[in-house]
């Protein structure tokens, strides 16, 4: 398969994401530059997490401006696999092809530790190497990652199945207790409704090999390749 | 802005009247502040240099000493370390969140300046006591910038450490180390090139922030010092971020002739130190140099401490080339004028002459200051103190005071609030390991990373203290398998013309040096920050030493928790009893005295090449150094982080317990074996004729503490942990 990583300036886990995919899963990948208005011959895109522009506004809202998102969005709407990471998932929600909005942490503090999550819905493609509540551990490292959305829109999401993984204890307890950021609903990954598209707040690629004490990670990028490689069949 | 004079700018009579010798008349005002900056002691080293050179700087392993923006060693492969630690103190103590950033900023510029893609940072920090008010925004202002800025370059911060002490309440210590890999042919020197290359500047516009840093930073803090704000820089890491991509890019493409970033003294200093490497010379229009405040004087300009800025001196014909690679960034990059043949530093503004000094008077001319010392009346006095009757009456309640002591507590307060973990290298990440571990991708290698004072030690003791410091800097690197490599050191003094404090400051450099070259870690790098002073007077005398080790084979790591009940629990090095100068004796007690412990250099270094064998050899599962709170504390770690308990079994009754549990004498590490492996592990250790005493078995949920078959301590593992795992949080809330 081959995969794209897009690079904003101020990406910062570019290069994390490209070695999680091409020697780590052993796919083709390539770079995107942000000023590339074309996008063509990728399976799937990696929005990578960073601070893109400096993040000095809003987080991701000056990205989305970049003129690649136009590129992202057709992609996107075309069916292409979409994972925004941390930055990438701000981004995408500020771009609209995911509802809701980041606030800053609860704590107002930067956080960089590893935290369980709950696989709410393994039938998606980029959870089908998961068991149904499956409980994994993946490091979050982030600022402005407390999720909203309204009344509505969280309704639309949790009937849907479009929460792939809420913040939750080591025996897969949900409470406010295992919420790292404040999080609405313990959301820790969303997908749009056509499930293309998914925004997570942790870092798969930090934990896709043993090395790194976990591999955890590895398994999102693995349900998606091997749901192209069904696509394709 | 007012006008200054010489002396307002840091500058002695004598060394105005040498000024006035070189110059043949009156500096005009820029002249002077060029001046001024350049022999200030952050810029010219003029009280340390003498002393300096007592450390060894040359070895096998060293590609680049010091002299440069920061050392270089080998790590194999044709691959090099590049690292530096250096302070950002002052600017720190006014204002802590962008003296923090800002000192991030600049240590990461040093190293990609090297050509070095920067991989990790590390910090070393100091405050007064945390239950103070004051100190607890400072230390939060302080960890934030270094996080707010670290964090959005990317670069992990993936160690360093955190101690509290009343000497630091009025000027705390940020020192922050940057460690960055390069492949050898890419090193680049920070020197001026050809006759004729144009000088570009890059990154940041500059404006009136940070004039006279270098001259803040080498004068004492007082009241007034709050209003010296302007002289703090702001930071912009975004901007950082695009220069060191940018910059590495040409790199790369092997474009530049020199580089250097703009750090202390601005302009001023990184034009002179090209352009004295080579004995060239340079002119510079300052009317050429892209600004963003109005009306700035080329005084102003020339000594701007502005951010986030580089200077490029491009091989002949690859102009184009990096312009193109600079409008990909989205970087200003403008020419500002011209390397010379005649060794003048030529200042223009528009057509007319601001300012001409010659390059080597800026650099060579500084004059050395070789004091001579004072023992303080201390120094006798706090030896002499007698310890025999000392002894603890409850030692459990002692070992849960020092687990909840703030310098010894877990510092996951402070390290969660920085990305650790970026660039998915971090194999040992904080508070696993004595050492953070980064592998190093496409190899299977690992690098070691530590930084390591204990100030009490070199308060008490500066020879011994020195040479503690890099001993237990080593001994943490070995502790987690690595060979340790070099070192570089920050040299937090008080003022050094106070002949008591030239005298610390004389000895820690020696007993430095001594146990550099013993253990075989020569300074590659390094920073003096003197004048740490306040109305309530020095801090403790603080050498901060950085060091770097290499793990040939990254999967023989080693953490310190212990890993499976029954496993056995060995003391490597001698017993001691000696409590001077220990964390115990200063909680407990309130005394800060007796002999400092003295360093057994051979035998530490046997137990620093033991360490790795045992590690290597697969026969250490846990590795812990002893330090800070002694082998109580060191075990209680292990423990904590392992979630297993265990029981040891001292040769001592009650009271003699006490020297056992909590001296901190060097020299000394605890591992775990399997017990089939325990042979292996004596045979090892008489190999290297380290004494290895097992003392116990890890299990159970309790920390059992026993001298001669009797119960001494029992805590329950659970309380260690609440004790060591929550006490700076529930400061910090």
């Amino acid at each position: 398969m081959r995969f794209g990583v897009v690079v904003f300036p101020g990406s910062n886990c570019d290069a994390d994401c490209y070695h999680a995919v091409k020697d780590v899963q052993g796919q083709d990948c390539e770079y995107i530059w942000h000023q590339q208005s074309k996008i063509t011959g990728f399976d799937a895109l990696v929005l990578p997490g960073g601070f893109s522009y400096g993040d000095y506004l809003r987080t991701g809202a000056i990205a989305r401006f970049s003129p690649v998102m136009p590129a992202v969005v057709d992609f996107a709407r075309q069916g292409g696999l979409v994972i925004g990471i941390c930055n990438g998932f701000q981004i995408l929600l500020e771009a609209g092809l995911l509802p809701g909005a980041m606030l800053r942490n609860k704590s107002l503090k930067f956080i960089c530790k590893p935290v369980n999550l709950k696989v709410l819905n393994n039938d998606t493609p980029f959870t089908n190497q998961f068991n149904q509540d499956e409980v994994i551990e993946i490091p979050i490292a982030h600022g402005e990652g407390n999720y909203y959305c309204d009344p509505a829109t969280l309704g639309e999401l949790k009937d849907n199945g479009r929460i792939l993984f809420s913040y939750c204890g080591p025996e897969g307890q949900i409470g406010d207790d295992h919420n790292p950021n404040g999080s609405l609903n313990h959301i820790a990954g969303i997908t749009n409704k056509e499930g293309n598209v998914l925004g997570m707040m942790p870092h798969p690629e930090r934990c896709s090999e043993s090395v790194l004490g976990g591999t955890n990670g590895y398994g999102i990028f693995a349900s998606m390749i091997n749901w192209l490689k069904e696509a394709r069949a | 802005m007012a006008e200054l004079s010489y002396r307002e700018m840091g500058l002695s009579d004598d060394e105005y009247q040498l000024v006035l010798d070189i110059m043949k008349r009156e500096p005009n005002y820029l002249e002077t502040g060029m001046f001024a900056v350049m022999w200030s002691e952050h810029c010219g080293y003029k009280n340390s240099r003498p002393l300096l050179k007592n450390f060894p700087t040359e070895g096998p392993q060293v590609i680049v000493g010091p002299g440069e923006n920061a050392g270089v060693v080998d790590i194999g492969d044709d691959q090099a370390l590049v690292f530096k630690i250096e302070s950002h103190n002052h600017p720190s103590a006014i204002e802590p969140y962008q003296g923090a950033a800002t000192g991030v900023g600049g240590i990461v510029r040093d190293i990609f300046t090297m050509g070095a893609r920067p991989i990790a940072s590390l910090n070393s920090l100091r405050f007064g006591e945390i239950d103070d008010v004051r100190v607890q925004q400072l230390f939060a202002g302080v960890v934030a910038g270094i996080a707010g800025y670290g964090n959005c370059l990317g670069i992990p911060t993936v160690g360093g450490e955190v101690y509290f002490h009343p000497c630091y309440r009025g000027n705390p210590l940020v020192n922050a180390m940057c460690v960055g890999l390069v492949n050898r042919n890419e090193i680049a020197l920070a020197v001026a090139g050809e006759v004729g290359s144009p000088i570009m500047i890059v990154g940041a516009k500059t404006g009136r922030d940070g004039i006279h840093g270098a001259t803040f930073a080498s004068e004492e803090l007082s009241e007034a010092s709050a209003e010296k704000r302007p002289s703090v820089q702001v930071g912009d890491p975004f901007m950082e971020k695009l220069l060191i991509e940018a910059c590495l890019e040409l790199i790369k493409e092997d474009l530049v002739a020199g580089m250097q970033d703009l750090g202390a003294a601005g302009l001023t200093s990184s034009i002179a130190e090209c352009a004295s490497k080579e004995g060239r010379g340079v002119q510079v229009d300052v009317a050429l140099v892209p600004r963003r405040e109005l009306g700035m004087s080329p005084y102003e300009v020339m000594l701007s401490e502005s951010q986030e800025r580089m200077l490029i001196i491009p091989r002949s014909g690859c102009e184009n080339r990096i312009q193109e690679i600079f409008d990909k960034w989205n970087l200003d990059a403008t020419v500002i004028g011209q390397v010379t043949g005649d060794g003048m530093f030529r200042v223009l503004e528009g057509e007319k002459v601001a300012g001409e000094v010659p390059v080597a008077a800026l650099t060579d001319s500084c004059p050395v200051y070789r004091r001579e010392g004072e023992e303080p009346p201390y120094y006798q006095e706090k030896k002499a103190m007698s310890l025999t009757n000392i002894y603890a009456e409850n030692p459990a309640a002692a070992i849960l005071k020092l687990l909840a002591s703030p310098t010894i507590a877990s510092k996951r307060w402070v390290y969660t609030q920085y990305d650790h973990q970026v660039m998915t290298n971090t194999a040992v990440v904080p508070g696993k390991g004595d050492a953070a571990v980064l592998r190093i991708k496409g190899t299977g290698k690992g690098v070691a990373l530590t930084t390591d004072c204990n100030s009490r030690f070199v308060y008490l003791d500066p020879r011994a203290g020195g040479a503690l410091a890099v001993c237990e800097a080593a001994r943490n690197l070995a502790c987690v398998g690595a060979k340790p490599l070099a070192m570089t050191n920050c040299l937090n003094f008080g003022n050094p013309e106070k002949p008591q404090i030239y005298w610390q400051m004389e000895n820690a450099i020696l007993g430095m040096a001594e146990a550099a070259r013993a253990l075989d870690t020569p300074v590659v790098s390094g920073n003096v920050s003197l004048y740490n002073e306040t109305a309530d007077g020095a801090i403790y005398p603080t050498p901060v030493v950085g060091m770097v080790g290499l793990l040939e084979d990254l999967e023989q790591r080693c953490t310190m928790e212990f890993k499976a009940e029954g496993d056995i629990i060995v003391l490597l090095g001698n017993s001691s009893r000696e409590l001077g100068a220990s964390e115990y004796l200063y909680l407990c007690h309130g005394i800060e005295g007796g002999e400092v412990p003295q360093p057994d250099l051979q035998q530490e270094k046997r137990l620093i090449d033991l360490l790795q064998e045992l590690i290597k050899q697969e026969v250490a599962v846990s590795a812990h150094d002893i330090s800070d709170g002694g082998l109580a504390v060191c075990l209680a770690e292990s423990a904590i982080q392992g979630k297993i308990g265990c029981r040891i079994d001292l040769p001592a009754d009650g009271g003699q317990m006490t020297g056992l549990l909590f001296s901190e004498a060097p020299g000394r590490a605890v591992i775990t074996v399997k017990p089939a492996n325990l042979g292996k592990a004596q045979e090892l250790a008489a190999n290297y004729n380290i004494a290895a005493t097992v003392i116990g078995k890890a299990g159970g949920k309790e920390l059992i503490y026993n001298g001669n078959g009797k119960p001494v301590a029992i805590v329950p593992l659970a309380e260690a942990s609440q004790a060591w795992e929550e006490t700076i949080e529930c400061y910090m809330k």
